[in-house]
């Protein structure tokens, strides 16, 4: 049983095909896997980001009392396909002023920004991963960012109003969430002490917690950051439909929409991928190790795929569930929420984690207390020193909750008559008339 | 004080409110799927208009022009003729009839004045609403598509009872 599942694992076959076409084993090891990995992982997301929007539409559909797609294939499951195929085959039209060669490249320098994030994403153990280099954080956020560059270039050379505003607007604000984006990851990384995307997996696994239970601040400001980043409703400024058309891709159309379309489904698997791996685990699972150890490797792997995808697409579900509940922000709100909500809470994380790990660390040997287990791969704790860090983790909300409000007194709620009853824009004197009666002529 | 509580309140305010977007999945759709499903529509619906006849297949309409004249958007084209013939062989239930009686659905805006003008009841606005085609020219519609004997009923639609309440099912939130 062992060997026929070993046998139908997809790696074996591979190998053992390539080996027929006798290929050095280096060869297969550092050209051919690769490329079959490369190009498994591009469709797979470019395949997902199609039904992406399928999800979307049957999500919002239910939550309004309809029922979405239905016509194409069964339940609408073909839908996707058929409007890919609608846009590749439409015209492809170009502003006549617009910069020709600006305006043609940036729908591609948005995908590909997008897609190879993908390269060290750790989807799964051993063959899940295309290459696991030792800074893949700091790759992730460098290549994403690069991300804003396509949306100027697409405002600017679209040489329309609309666009260039949808344009200004999306790069200030990914700009802006970037910064706590980026803190934000800090927290969790003062735990698996390795910038490498599979080692804070592994680290995870080692310690046999998810970083969710550490890291609750952290993670509430990485979604939301990453919500913004992405330029997703409630922060949907930059395709504002009812102020500015459609954003910065107003003037495109067809395939070079759909493009731009395909990238901003993509920038969302990216976060919702980071998500899981920095917070919920990646691709660990409770028990899910019992298999591997039973000998089934191929198996264990592929459950470890299956697994890592669930939490994704959990996380997906909630940026469709945010967008449809929410209306969108105000421009100074989002840029108030960027500046005075999220950035301090990113630094307060950050100032707290470290005092929770100092504290945990000093209280180690304390009156017989352990709380450490090792300190090599990541940070070990024994199980005081988890419930330790866990109540510190929820402390942190309270008091990251409590600073925050404190200092943002007039934005804490935005009821406005109470904000200018604050300062005083509407007390009008009482008493007496407000213009003085005019002298009568007796 | 209000500086935790505000935090808290506005914390509840979200779960509420994601909890009504996600209260509605599992709810049942009100969504009709129009070829497949017949649409319901009221009995007082304004669709398509019917000519009537009387019991013995007389057209009743007198050609007396009063729909033509209360029409707002000009969309009704008469031609009165006199049938001399005896009760029993003419075409109308009066010797003055319509010879030709047209109306323009690309003007018709469905308001029910003709129908409100007619002294004889001739003229009833019916429930067909698939008036779509791909030429203008065909939006003019003659006596023999209007006529009531000339209408066929679509499978597409369905017309409610008198005493059956369509609207209570969408106002129930």
């Amino acid at each position: 049983m062992a060997n026929l599942l070993a046998l139908f694992a997809p790696p074996n076959v591979i190998n053992e095909l390539l080996q027929r076409l006798s290929l050095s084993p280096e060869t297969i090891n550092y050209v051919v896997w690769p490329f079959i990995q490369i190009g498994a992982v591009v469709t797979a997301i470019a395949l997902w980001a199609l039904y992406a929007t399928y999800m979307e539409r049957k999500i919002s559909a239910f939550m309004q009392a309809r029922l979405g797609p239905m016509r194409v294939g069964p339940w609408g499951l073909l839908q996707p396909i058929a409007d890919a195929i609608k846009l590749l085959t439409k015209e492809d039209l170009r502003p006549d002023k617009a910069d020709p060669y600006i305006f043609f490249f940036a729908p591609f320098i948005s995908v590909a920004a997008a897609f190879i994030v993908f390269a060290v994403m750790p989807f799964g153990p051993d063959w899940g991963v295309i290459t696991d280099i030792n800074i893949g954080l700091l790759f992730v956020l460098s290549v994403s960012s690069v991300g804003v560059l396509a949306l100027i270039l697409a405002g600017w050379s679209s040489n329309s109003k609309y666009a260039l505003l949808g344009g200004l607007r999306s790069s200030a604000q990914m700009i802006s969430y970037e910064v706590s984006m980026g803190l934000a990851l800090i927290g969790a990384l003062m735990f698996a002490r390795t910038l490498s995307l599979s080692g804070i997996v592994q680290a995870q696994g080692l310690d046999s917690i998810w970083y969710i239970f550490y890291q609750p601040l952290g993670l509430v400001i990485f979604l939301v950051s990453g919500i913004a980043e992405n330029n997703r409703a409630p922060f949907d400024l930059p395709e504002a439909e009812s102020e500015l058309v459609a954003g910065f891709h107003t003037e495109y159309s067809g395939m070079r929409w759909s493009l731009f379309f395909m990238a901003e489904y993509a920038a969302m698997i990216v976060v919702s991928a980071m998500a899981t791996t920095l917070y919920l685990g990646g691709w660990y699972f409770p028990f899910l190790w019992r298999i591997d150890h039973a000998g089934y490797h191929s198996l264990f792997v592929l459950l470890s795929l299956v697994v890592f995808i669930a939490k994704m697409v959990v996380l997906l579900y909630i940026y469709f569930w945010l967008r449809w509940t929410f209306p969108r922000y105000r421009y100074d709100q989002l840029m108030d929420l960027g500046w005075k909500w999220m950035l301090p809470a990113a630094l307060l994380n950050i100032a707290l984690t470290a005092f929770a790990v100092f504290t945990v660390q000093a209280l180690d040997g304390w009156h017989g207390l352990k709380t450490i287990e090792s300190l090599t791969r990541g940070v070990n704790l024994t199980w005081q020193g988890k419930v330790i860090m866990v109540a510190f983790g929820i402390a942190g909300l309270f008091i990251a909750a409590a600073m925050l409000s404190a200092i943002n007194w007039r934005s804490r709620d935005f009821n406005l008559k109470k904000q200018r009853r604050q300062v005083r824009l509407v007390s009008p004197p009482q008493g007496q008339p407000a213009v003085a009666p005019a002298p009568s002529e007796s | 004080m209000s500086i935790i509580s505000d935090v808290i309140e506005s914390t509840k305010a979200i779960i509420k409110g994601m909890g009504v977007t996600f209260s509605y999945i599992p709810k049942e759709k009100w969504t009709v799927e129009y070829p497949d499903e017949p649409v319901t529509v009221q009995p007082r619906y304004r669709g398509q208009h019917l000519l009537h006849v009387d019991e013995h297949g007389r057209e009743k309409c007198v050609a007396c022009f009063l729909c033509a004249a209360a029409c707002p958007s000009d969309c009704i084209y008469i031609i009165a003729a006199d049938d001399p013939r005896s009760p029993e062989e003419r075409i109308g239930v009066d010797e003055r009839y319509a010879k030709v009686y047209n109306i323009d659905y690309g003007r018709c805006i469905f308001c029910g004045f003709c129908v409100e003008a007619c002294p004889k009841d001739a003229i009833t606005h019916g429930y067909n609403f698939e008036l779509s085609v791909y030429n203008r020219a065909d939006l003019l519609k003659t006596k023999d598509d209007l006529l009531i004997t000339k209408q066929k009923q679509s499978p597409n639609y369905r017309v409610a009872f008198a005493d059956e309440d369509v609207d209570s099912e969408y106002k129930e939130v």
